[in-house]
């Protein structure tokens, strides 16, 4: 899936890292280069300032309205896309499924366009549809940022988590990063693995077979999509590393991220059972002892603590949990910025 | 387009000089004030004004720089530059006088996106500006405190100032775009 772009980056004089910024839209993470992921982390940066200041708040975006349309519940992702908007000076308006026109049975599409009509200029859209914010994007004059689409992508988790991982450990390329968990069902670990890649990052992904994407699966690891992927392969992924058993992986890791055990897939018989789900891949303090030293420990959120991740973990010197959804707020900041202004 | 040279590296040590010692007399002496570089170029010219006063002086000036971008009121174009760069206040600005430093004053925009930044910091005692160069053709009630020189320009031509640490030399010049008159 390739996203609309204005001009091509080699248009642009390559010095200036920001004239690469031509997007209109961010609907995934897949390809963009790595001189665009360095400018959103530089002006992360400078988002980063904003909010550590008394008063965070400035005026780059008054006057531009940002319209947050979820389909999905969510805590992080949506209060920080408020708190962003309204830290540029922007007017944010959130609306939800439940208790919108959606409920009396309006269509995606024209929800979005009476949304535009309104006087939305950014779309900040989560949907239970992988692809829905492609097709909105095609509809609509406002930029769309995708806040999670299906199984497809999460791209601002990916930015901020990327973002958390450099203010850490600075340069990215080679280091070694191991996303466990339930892969096949998650966009966050989908957009992770393109972002890191992109990077130059070794990504290790670590799981039971039946929760592998099926390209990763050990059957077919072998021959599984190139680094361009086809395009129209909906799950297409960079090359990555594949083992499943977690202590063997995290062996000498910079990063380990571990992703949330989504109850639901407990019913579609995938894993036997949660206990043993907890022990075999809960990230814990004796597995991140066979880390590098100084490997940071990173969760997306919500956590199972006791499923996933240790409760003594989550709260260790080693875990930037926390501080992944701080930057959240300065990452989406810079994705707002970026799209008011480079898309006109 | 033909470009001559206004100012060489030589003219453009002595402005920074004169300026420097124009800040130390007309705060008789330094205490409370800091000096705010406005990126690009001003990050580095306020960098050697606080050389320049520490060597007559022998007293060092807090320097901050500050990026305007996020205060800018035009949206700029995708060919104008979007990234942003560091800001950092060196101290809390509250009752400092701040002389905010930039390479050239135009049209006084920037400037007041400048104060509209600092003082979304604080409240400073006054805020002073200084220029390396001032062409004139200003849309805004703003006139500089200190001025390395007056160039008058026509609106068709640009100054351009070319700095050691960010251009590699250091040389102000004037060009004039044929076939817009």
């Amino acid at each position: 899936m390739t996203q609309e772009k204005l001009a091509s980056p080699a248009d642009q004089p390559a010095v200036d890292r920001a004239a690469t910024w031509t997007r209109r839209h961010l609907l995934d993470v897949d390809d963009f280069t790595t001189a665009e992921l360095d400018t959103v982390m530089d002006t992360t940066d400078a988002m980063k300032e904003v909010m550590g200041r008394d008063v965070p708040r400035v005026p780059a975006l008054r006057g531009k309205t940002i319209v947050t349309l979820f389909y999905e519940a969510s805590t992080r992702t949506r209060a920080s896309f408020e708190l962003a908007g309204k830290a540029l000076g922007a007017d944010v308006i959130n609306i939800s499924a439940g208790g919108s026109s959606i409920e009396k049975g309006e269509s995606l599409i024209d929800t979005v366009r009476t949304l535009q009509a309104v006087g939305a200029d950014l779309l900040v859209m989560r949907h239970s549809a992988s692809g829905a914010p492609y097709l909105v994007a095609r509809h609509l004059k406002a930029a769309v940022i995708n806040a999670g689409d299906g199984w497809h992508a999460h791209p601002t988790q990916a930015l901020l988590d990327l973002y958390t991982i450099r203010a850490h450990l600075g340069e990215v390329r080679g280091r070694r990063i191991v996303i466990v968990g339930d892969i096949a069902h998650s966009r966050v670990a989908r957009s992770n693995i393109w972002a890191l890649s992109t990077m130059g990052a070794e990504v290790i992904v670590c799981a039971p077979p039946t929760l592998l994407p099926a390209g990763l699966r050990p059957s077919s690891a072998d021959h599984g999509p190139g680094p361009e992927g086809d395009a129209t392969e909906p799950l297409a992924m960079p090359p990555v590393h594949v083992d499943a058993n977690l202590d063997r992986a995290v062996e000498g890791a910079d990063v380990v991220m571990t992703l949330r055990l989504q109850k639901e897939r407990m019913q579609g018989g995938l894993l036997p059972s949660v206990r043993e789900y907890a022990t075999l891949y809960q990230l814990n303090e004796e597995r991140m002892s066979r880390a590098g030293t100084g490997a940071l420990v990173m969760h997306p959120g919500p956590m199972n603590e006791g499923i996933e991740i240790s409760p003594a973990l989550v709260s260790s010197l080693q875990s930037v949990i926390e501080e992944q959804v701080t930057n959240g707020v300065a990452v989406r900041m810079a994705v707002l910025y970026l799209l008011a202004r480079g898309g006109k | 387009m033909n470009a001559h040279v206004i100012l060489s590296a030589e003219d453009i040590r002595r402005a920074v000089r004169r300026i420097a010692h124009e800040i130390v007399e007309r705060n008789r002496g330094l205490s409370a004030v800091a000096l705010v570089g406005m990126h690009t170029r001003g990050v580095p010219l306020a960098q050697r004004l606080a050389q320049a006063i520490r060597e007559f002086e022998g007293d060092s000036v807090p320097v901050g720089e500050l990026d305007i971008g996020l205060y800018r009121d035009d949206i700029p174009s995708l060919e104008l530059r979007s990234r942003l760069q560091r800001t950092e206040m060196p101290v809390d600005i509250d009752g400092w006088r701040i002389v905010l430093v930039d390479d050239v004053l135009y049209t006084g925009r920037s400037i007041r996106a400048a104060m509209d930044a600092l003082t979304d910091f604080g409240r400073p005692a006054s805020i002073q500006l200084a220029v390396l160069v001032d062409r004139g053709h200003r849309e805004l009630p703003i006139r500089p405190d200190y001025v390395g020189k007056n160039i008058p320009t026509a609106l068709q031509e640009q100054v351009e100032v070319l700095l050691e640490e960010v251009d590699g030399l250091d040389e102000v010049r004037i060009t004039r775009t044929e076939g817009e008159v």
